[in-house]
């Protein structure tokens, strides 16, 4: 049976379905099921926006409540991971990684290779991430590439409910440590997603548009502006083929590459800062191994070098938009497309 | 007119009262017109608490630095910030403290020693350990305050700075806000010691835990720890008990709390009514000397919000200014 729910629904069922299959499942974070010890309700938050509401009640005291203190708990999540369990724990905004990061890069990321191939650590961190939440420099980030930066760990950010679902069920199954991002402009989402349990392999982007002139390719929330610049783009007669990656590491080079030897013409979208983030590494895997196939320069689209603004006037401008995607894939097209370079 | 009973001459009172006044209605003003969806982002208020920033910011001048947190609208009022370009910033605006690239978490105005709000927990006291160090070298007497809530408390950057503050003789004093809770969970649960007390005893400091609803309290006790500081004698930690007029944010439905809980806290622990009340009873201030401020107050607010929304938004060639030094 299928439905339509959001996102955060989404998320929230493919919790309640692996804590029922699985009781080494238990899921932690501040204020996930909230008022604990206080004399009100109790569940009384499910997460700050809700995302774990109810689960409490369905499993009781799987569900942790933490102290303030990331560095201890999700290294606990790090640690349980090793010695059997499969902890879910939630970093409310991904941006608080400043504070725990230790604990994820040089231990969970590291064991399975330093110790010779013997330690598994089956942790999931999920939080928020992405800008136009008007919630300022501190919690409104795109980081992705600070984690597929490091090898041990699995990047995952999916861009609706059904991948949500999916995708989070592969993240607690799989037995390594996984960074979850969850854009929080994306919670409100609703697609069709099945009820039942199913899970989505990590490395398959998913084609969510065919098209032969120019390839598209992005992940989260500005897969939705890149489906709505190719729509503008078919006005004109373009065909553009959108790409949504669904996990950032592992990636799916395969996918890219095919599109992009039978469209000759390349745009990468990420809403990270320009330097060093996804949209160069495409670029340059394509520039390295699909360079005969190119007929223009590999246009990037991504936030500027800046921290994210708090004035909704400039937040505004500082996610990609559906127009600078299009105006990018135009770019590829023009006659002077080969040689140009990045607006 | 009675002989004045308190530690502060009348003006200095009035002056407080004005403070503590001045914070609560910004607050009030926020929470309606938050309501009304006039204010983007996050809002989260220090409605009831304004007795812990005025009792200690009264002890501080601009060469002192103070680091503060989530909650800031208070420390900065109280620390001097203009409430104009307060309200400004949490517009948006080009005129706010931070040319509207902040917003209501990141107010900070460095001439007067308010070293920023913070959007991370706990993130202000190794800053402030820095702004004591600065002090220290330069020789200036100058001493570093920071804010941090109770669950905040739990975060490693503070726990590591009552020690480093120790070790390295800092003039920090560390101000726990204890409003019984982080977001929706009760700080009896998440702090393991009974006492913060107990905590800076066991960092080799001293501690005081003082009602902080109550002026006098927190400004006697702030008094001592400063002037200490100040003299050399090394960090301190200062609890204040005190009550969260409002949700954790704005929106936040409190179901967390017991039933009659707020109304309760409300009639009895208002620390603008306990002041009014103290110096009214004493003789010392009129009550229509206070109600005089409240209406100077009312109308600066009321200027404030109108000046922010008449005020221009930031230019888009702003998105990009700033990152670097420029040349
Ligand atoms: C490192 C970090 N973790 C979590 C948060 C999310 N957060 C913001 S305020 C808050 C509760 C803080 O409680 P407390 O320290 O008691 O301060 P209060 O809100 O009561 O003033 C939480 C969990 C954050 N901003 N930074
Ligand atoms: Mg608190």
């Amino acid at each position: 049976m299928s439905r339509k729910i959001s996102m955060k629904q989404a998320i929230n069922e493919a919790l309640d379905l692996e804590m029922r299959r699985d009781p080494t499942v238990i899921v932690m974070g501040e204020d996930i099921v909230g008022g604990t010890g206080a004399q009100g309700e109790d569940d009384a938050w499910g997460g700050v926006l809700g995302v774990t509401k109810g689960l409490y009640a369905k499993h009781g005291d799987r569900l942790m409540d933490t102290p303030l203190s990331e560095s201890a708990y999700i290294g606990a999540a790090v640690g349980a991971a090793a010695c059997g369990l499969r902890p879910v724990a939630e970093l409310m905004f991904l941006d608080f990684m400043g504070v725990c990061f230790d604990q994820i890069f040089n231990q969970a990321a590291k064991f399975r290779y330093m110790f010779g191939g013997k330690a598994e650590t089956p942790v999931v961190i999920r939080g928020m991430v992405g800008a136009g939440f008007r919630a300022a420099a501190q919690h409104s980030q795109m980081l992705t590439p600070l984690f597929t930066h490091i090898p041990g760990l699995k990047v995952v950010c999916p861009s609706n409910a059904y991948d949500a679902k999916g995708l989070l069920i592969q993240s607690i199954r799989d037995n390594d440590p996984v960074i979850f991002c969850e854009h929080k402009n994306l919670y409100g989402l609703e697609c069709e997603v099945p009820a039942e349990s199913y899970a989505i392999p990590f490395g398959e982007a998913n084609v969510l548009r065919d098209g032969d002139d120019v390839t598209i390719v992005s992940y989260g929330l500005t897969v939705h502006r890149a489906m709505e610049a190719a729509a503008t783009l078919a006005k004109d007669g373009t065909e553009a083929e959108v790409i949504d990656l669904r996990t950032l590491s592992p990636i799916d080079w395969d996918t890219i590459v095919e599109s992009v030897e039978r469209t000759g013409r390349l745009v990468v979208v990420d809403e990270a800062h320009p330097r060093c983030n996804l949209a160069t590494d495409i670029a340059a895997f394509v520039g390295q191994n699909a360079f005969g196939a190119l007929k223009a320069g590999v246009q990037m689209v991504t936030a500027p070098h800046t921290p994210v603004p708090f004035a909704p006037s400039l937040e505004d401008l500082y996610v990609p938009s559906a127009d600078t995607i299009a105006a990018a894939a135009r770019r590829t097209l023009s006659p002077k497309g080969a040689r140009s370079i990045a607006a | 007119m009675a002989q004045n009973p308190f530690p502060l001459g009348k003006d200095e009172l009035l002056k407080a009262y004005r403070t503590m006044r001045t914070i609560r209605e910004f607050e009030e003003r926020l929470h309606v017109d938050f309501a009304k969806g006039d204010i983007p982002g996050f809002v989260h208020l220090y409605a009831g608490e304004e007795a812990c920033a005025t009792g200690i910011m009264m002890h501080l001048n601009d060469n002192d630095r103070i680091a503060s947190t989530h909650r800031g609208h208070g420390h900065c009022i109280a620390k001097g910030v203009d409430v104009h370009a307060m309200m400004a910033e949490i517009y948006g605006r080009s005129t706010g403290a931070c040319r509207g690239k902040g917003g209501s978490m990141h107010i900070a105005d460095l001439s007067k020693g308010m070293m920023g709000a913070n959007g991370i927990l706990g993130a202000g006291a190794p800053l402030i350990c820095g702004a004591a160090l600065a002090a220290k070298v330069r020789g200036d007497r100058g001493v570093g305050i920071t804010f941090v809530g109770d669950g905040a408390s739990n975060q490693g950057t503070f726990l590591e700075s009552l020690n480093l503050a120790a070790v390295w003789n800092l003039p920090v004093v560390f101000v726990v806000e204890n409003n019984g809770y982080a977001e929706s969970t009760a700080m009896e649960w998440a702090v393991s010691c009974d006492s913060y007390v107990d905590r800076a005893t066991g960092f080799g400091m001293p501690g005081v835990t003082v009602d902080g609803t109550d002026f006098f309290a927190v400004y006697e006790a702030a008094g001592e720890i400063i002037r200490r500081a100040r003299d050399g004698g090394g960090p301190a930690l200062l609890e204040c008990n005190m009550v969260r007029f409002y949700g954790h944010f704005e929106g936040d439905a409190q179901t967390y709390r017991a039933k009659g809980e707020l109304e309760a806290i409300r009639a009895s622990r208002d620390c603008l009514t306990i002041l009014s009340e103290r110096v009214i009873e004493a003789g010392v201030i009129g009550r229509d000397e206070l109600q005089a401020i409240d209406r100077e107050v009312n109308a600066l607010i009321e200027d404030a919000t109108r000046a922010a929304k008449a005020a221009p938004l930031p230019a888009p060639e702003d998105l990009l200014r700033d990152v670097y030094v420029a040349y």
